[in-house]
């Protein structure tokens, strides 16, 4: 039964850091450049713009389950299969919701880019 | 894309990868998580290898919210992806871990995704958004 809760772990993982990764970019698509915002108005603008940002504070709670469970599925499984296996789920995951919620133009050249890279990354762990 | 956001590119990809080795060390440490005592999970924070790591994973993020701030999370996720070849390089010259063909030919598919997506474009312009803008200036000018 281990493997199944260490898969159920990493799925939750990867659900929890997708949808955590697509409310962060729309958050701070809606700020715009962070890096701009600093040379104007200062470090405290910026981080005080990022924390009234509500898809940004969602994306906290998600960030939290999901670092929780990949810290139990690292208990329970080797690194070498939980980061590759759950970082190219995610990266999958996240293509796919960026096209949906995001409405980002995710183009054959980002497919591909997507599927190498996690192909790769699974390679990796072999 | 200019020099600043290919180093805040950089940014994430390192901090991001030595800080989930810093937690794996860690984990390793203090054992398995006993789910009949869930409130063990709190228990790992105090581990100094955890603590670099969350350090580590903090700048990652701070980093990672920058590059999402000018680019699209389907270009910045493969673009950081570069990280695990960092990662299988730093294995086979400075610990001297046995790579295996897999792993090379892993580093070859990577790096070529990287590779690909990095020469498109970043950011989706939305043309919907655009077009709405144009309604809300007749009407302020009417």
């Amino acid at each position: 039964m281990k493997w199944l809760e260490l898969w159920i772990a990493i799925a939750v993982m990867v659900l929890a850091s997708s949808g955590g990764d697509v409310l962060t970019s729309s958050a701070m698509k809606r700020i715009g450049d962070l890096d701009e915002l600093r040379a104007r108005r200062g470090l405290l603008a910026v981080i005080g713009a990022v924390f009234s940002e509500k898809h940004f504070l969602f994306a906290l709670c998600c960030f939290t389950v999901g670092f929780f469970s990949f810290l139990t599925a690292l208990s329970w499984g080797d690194l070498s299969l939980v980061a590759p296996s759950s970082a190219s789920l995610t990266f999958l995951a996240s293509a796919v919701m960026a096209k949906f919620f995001l409405k980002e133009r995710v183009d054959h050249r980002r497919w591909i880019s997507a599927v190498l890279v996690c192909v790769g990354v699974v390679l990796l762990a072999m | 894309m200019n020099v600043r956001k290919y180093l805040v590119l950089l940014a994430v990809m390192c901090f991001g990868s030595i800080g989930d080795a810093l937690l794996s060390r860690g984990m390793k440490q203090l054992g398995p998580v006993n789910l009949h005592h869930w409130q063990e999970i709190i228990r790992p924070i105090g581990n100094p290898w955890i603590l670099i790591g969350i350090l580590c994973l903090t700048l990652f993020f701070a980093s990672y919210l920058t590059a999402l701030s000018f680019a699209d999370l389907s270009y910045v996720l493969p673009a950081t992806a570069l990280g695990y070849v960092l990662v299988t390089l730093i294995a086979r010259f400075a610990f001297h871990e046995n790579v295996s063909v897999w792993r090379w030919l892993g580093v070859l598919l990577i790096s070529c995704g990287v590779g690909w997506v990095t020469r498109g474009p970043e950011l989706t312009k939305h043309p919907r958004e655009a077009s709405a803008s144009v309604p809300e200036e007749q009407h302020e000018m009417a």
